[in-house]
């Protein structure tokens, strides 16, 4: 099953009995959040944009890893060092919204003593 | 303080509801300011070189995280100029003007800072607020939330409560835990009930923030909102979150193609003492400006958990209504808080709510409480299970659309029954529970937990662990149900697992409607520009609003009264006069023996008869019936009979109750006595007023009868039976001579 969006919902059913069909079947993709970025700049909130064309880069990423990266950029979990390397590995991976993101946070948690010291 | 004792005035004054309710002196220092705290600075920006270098005061060197992140993403720079240096006023009556479009001010508010659009609203009248609100939310239809939750997390009484909301008509549906471990299981109970009340509603689970996110991501609730934002940099690093943690979160709901909208309030940071001396106003407006720039699609704001405290200060119920307007003015979806309950006073709660419900939300409450308060596991709402039936009444009153409709007792029971029975199913076809058919008896039929004794504490917590270890997803749940039998219920879960791939569904203030069309600011924008314009209810949707079930046709009012109908009265042939002295003229009106038999304090109108009858008799008078059938006029009716009657004597008596004596001399509208207040009229009174009607055709002195009073609202209740009950009357009227009636 890889395109549920146009599928028809007994399709999807039988795909379920079958068991050929799990979650993995229900993920947005970049592509998708990209055009909904469009869509929402172009309904006045370019905000909303940015937060879709992140998204679109953590798609990919794993839930566990999203749920600790969420974790890392609560008030003094990471040290800066932990912060930048977050935001190497996002690089990496083409993930450069979040990249600046992360190091966005890790200037601001410096200044104002929400990194952790040690 | 005086030692006079005090007023019985007072003392009784001091007993009402709204006197448990804390009121405080406003004291800025402490944030107890609703708006404009002497502390709240001067709105400013300053952009050098594309960057924000000054913001509301605070130069860049000392802002704070929120301070920081509104300046870096919040604020639309294009357009930040124009909007800065438009007066306050000016902005203010664009909001209200309907020759403004909502997108000019959507796009001129993008440019303010937080400190410039707290004055501006700050401006605007409750009336003014309501209008503005009219205009500026971003659904064109609107909607309602519903609390489902219980004491115990029992799963089957969520289903059936969620079955319930949905018939109701809540679009969303909000559960918690009382217990953190039994979130999977709640999820997955008030999913399936859900599913089962209606197609296309939507449902969140309110945990800790990564635990909410989990269950997203496993399919097992459908949107979140607890994302909470504070207004100063202490308390929200207090809440273990930072603005870039929740930013992050907000795109991680995205990335799994989850709708999210983020939870602020004004008087949070007040309450948990960190308001820094601003006015609860200027620190929501920061909340709500971090919110568009964390690039949340809304936010459920208007106090919430801190309600009570914006209430407790002088204009502080007007602030909650000025934060979910400031919400729409930044072009995001407002969830309209009127959940948690800020007063004991049903008037004071009632005040809270109207202007919101009148002018119309994404979202009127953010958690009307359809279950027991004792039940609500975020604390008792705004609204409850028992004021259902009065919004609904307060939709059909004001013709207003506040995402309610009337749901019918057997549509109810059959859809309580069969989401017990799905939730039943599936938790035994997972291996999640057995739970038993005493157990799932009680929940389809309580009214809250307390009716559920058979419920088993132990089986959400097992079944959650159940759910976590063995990484179920929604998709197993959606097969249970097919596998059970439950296959519409499936394909609709289904649904909602595929709308997460279209995304549709993340743009600002989305929610499906039964036929899973997406609605929001995108396919169903709001287009209010005043009178005739905007959101209006679909004739269908008018009907439902129309149709409470209480309401009662003249056909429903004569089929109710013939189930009264008694063969003791017979017509014995046209009426004659009488010579008798001691003769006195019953006359009933024509209804009486043919259509009406019930009055309206719900006696039987033969046994008024026999009452009036013995109390003639008491005196030595001789009692006859004359129904008059030319009339529906009781003055008329009493007139006949007493020019009927040999001792001038009679009395009149209208088949719902009413009743009076009358002189053969007097003008049609005098007369001796009259019984009016039919609905408390009892038997001993009617049998007074027959002893009475004899003493006066024997000349003696009548006792004096007291029509009887109470505090109820009589006419409220009876009013318009008497108007069906007069049209009755009216077809049982004609042109046919008075005639004698015998009671066998």
């Amino acid at each position: 099953m890889t395109d549920p969006v146009g599928a028809d919902v007994d399709a999807l059913l039988e795909g379920v009995r079958a068991a050929t069909v799990s979650m993995d079947d229900f993920r947005i993709t970049p592509d998708t959040l990209r055009h909904q970025a469009g869509v929402a700049r172009a309904h006045a909130n370019g905000q909303l944009g940015e937060n879709f064309e992140r998204a679109a880069e953590l798609v990919d990423v794993p839930d566990d890893e999203v749920l600790a990266l969420y974790e890392l950029l609560r008030p003094r979990r990471a040290t800066a060092e932990e912060l930048e390397e977050a935001a190497a590995s996002l690089e990496a991976r083409g993930a450069v919204r979040n990249a600046a993101f992360v190091r966005e946070a890790a200037a601001v948690y410096a200044r104002r003593g929400l990194l952790r010291t040690r | 303080m005086s030692e006079q004792p005090r007023l019985g005035r007072f003392r009784f004054m001091d007993q009402q509801r709204v006197n448990l309710d804390g009121f405080a002196v406003e004291d800025a220092a402490l944030g107890l300011v609703a708006f404009a705290a002497p502390d709240d600075p001067e709105p400013s920006l300053v952009v050098r070189d594309g960057r924000v270098v000054e913001l509301d005061g605070r130069a860049e060197a000392d802002f704070d995280v929120v301070d920081e992140f509104v300046a870096r993403h919040g604020i639309d720079l294009d357009v930040a100029d124009e909007a800065m240096a438009t007066p306050d006023l000016a902005l203010a009556r664009m909001l209200v003007d309907p020759g403004v479009p909502r997108a000019e001010v959507v796009r001129l508010c993008a440019g303010t800072t937080p400190a410039k659009l707290a004055r501006v609203l700050t401006l605007l009248r409750p009336a003014e607020l309501t209008i503005a609100m009219t205009k500026m939310r971003a659904r064109r239809t609107p909607s309602n939330q519903a609390h489902v939750t219980n004491r115990s997390d029992d799963p089957l009484l969520l289903a059936a409560d969620a079955a319930t909301a949905a018939a109701f008509g809540f679009r969303e549906i909000e559960t918690t835990v009382p217990v953190a471990g039994d979130a999977p299981s709640n999820a997955v109970a008030v999913s399936v009930g859900a599913a089962v009340g209606s197609p296309g509603v939507l449902v969140q689970c309110s945990v800790e923030e990564a635990t909410e996110l989990a269950l997203g991501m496993r399919g097992l609730v459908s949107y979140a909102e607890t994302v909470s934002l504070y207004g100063t940099e202490q308390i929200f690093v207090d809440g273990d979150d930072t603005p870039w943690s929740k930013a992050f979160l907000t795109s991680a709901y995205a990335s799994r193609g989850v709708k999210m909208r983020v939870t602020s309030g004004g008087g949070a940071e007040a309450l948990m003492g960190g308001a820094e001396g601003r006015s609860m106003f200027y620190l929501e407006a920061r909340c709500v400006a971090l919110a568009r720039a964390i690039g949340a699609q809304g936010v459920q704001n208007g106090g919430i958990d801190s309600a009570s405290v914006a209430g407790a200060v002088p204009r502080g119920v007007r602030s909650l209504m000025a934060e979910n307007l400031m919400v729409m003015a930044r072009g995001l979806e407002a969830c309209t808080g009127n959940d948690a309950l800020m007063s004991e006073s049903d008037v004071r709660r009632t005040s809270r709510t109207m202007p919101i419900f009148l002018a119309g939300t994404d979202f009127v409450c953010s958690g009307f409480g359809s279950i027991q308060r004792y039940d609500n596991m975020f604390g008792p709402s705004q609204w409850n299970a028992e004021d259902v039936d009065d919004y609904l009444v307060m939709q059909r009153d004001w013709g207003v659309d506040g995402g309610l409709r009337t749901a019918e007792h057997d549509d109810v029971a059959r859809l309580r029954q069969r989401a017990v029975e799905a939730v039943q199913a599936v938790y035994r076809h997972l291996g999640l529970a057995d739970l038993d058919d005493v157990w799932a008896a009680q929940a389809v039929d309580a009214a809250g937990s307390k009716d559920v004794p058979a419920a088993d504490l132990m089986a959400p917590l097992t079944a959650s662990r159940m759910i976590t270890e063995t990484g179920l997803t929604m998709v197993d749940v959606v097969a249970a149900l097919d596998v059970c039998g439950f296959d519409e219920e499936a394909r609709r879960l289904l649904r909602l697992l595929r709308a997460r791939v279209a995304g549709d569904y993340l743009q600002t203030a989305a929610i499906f409607d039964e036929d899973f069309e997406v609605l929001s600011l995108v396919t169903d924008p709001n287009d209010y520009a005043g009178p005739g314009t905007g959101y209006e209810p679909t004739p269908a949707r008018q009907a439902q609003i129309d149709a409470v079930r209480q309401q009662r046709s003249v056909a429903d009012l004569r089929a109710e009264q013939a189930h009264g109908a008694s063969d003791r009265l017979r017509v014995v042939g046209p009426a004659a006069a009488g010579s008798d002295p001691r003769d006195v003229v019953i006359g009933v009106s024509p209804a009486v023996g043919r259509a009406i038999w019930t009055t309206l304090s719900g006696l039987a109108v033969v046994d008024v008869l026999d009452e009036l009858l013995a109390g003639l008799e008491e005196e030595g008078c001789r009692g006859r019936i004359v129904r008059v059938n030319d009339t529906i006029d009781l003055g008329l009716v009493g007139l006949t009979a007493a020019r009927l009657a040999g001792s001038g004597i009679g009395i009149g008596l209208q088949a719902k109750g009413t009743a009076l004596i009358h002189r053969r001399d007097l003008s049609p509208l005098a007369n001796l006595e009259l019984y009016s207040v039919a609905p408390t009229v009892d038997g001993p009174l009617y049998r007074l007023l027959g002893s009475n009607a004899g003493r006066h055709a024997k000349g003696a002195t009548p006792e004096p009868a007291r029509n009887p009073y109470s505090d109820e609202a009589i006419e409220a209740r009876y009013h318009t039976k008497v108007v069906s009950l007069v049209a009755i009357e009216r077809t049982c009227s004609g042109t046919t001579p008075p005639e004698e009636l015998e009671l066998v």
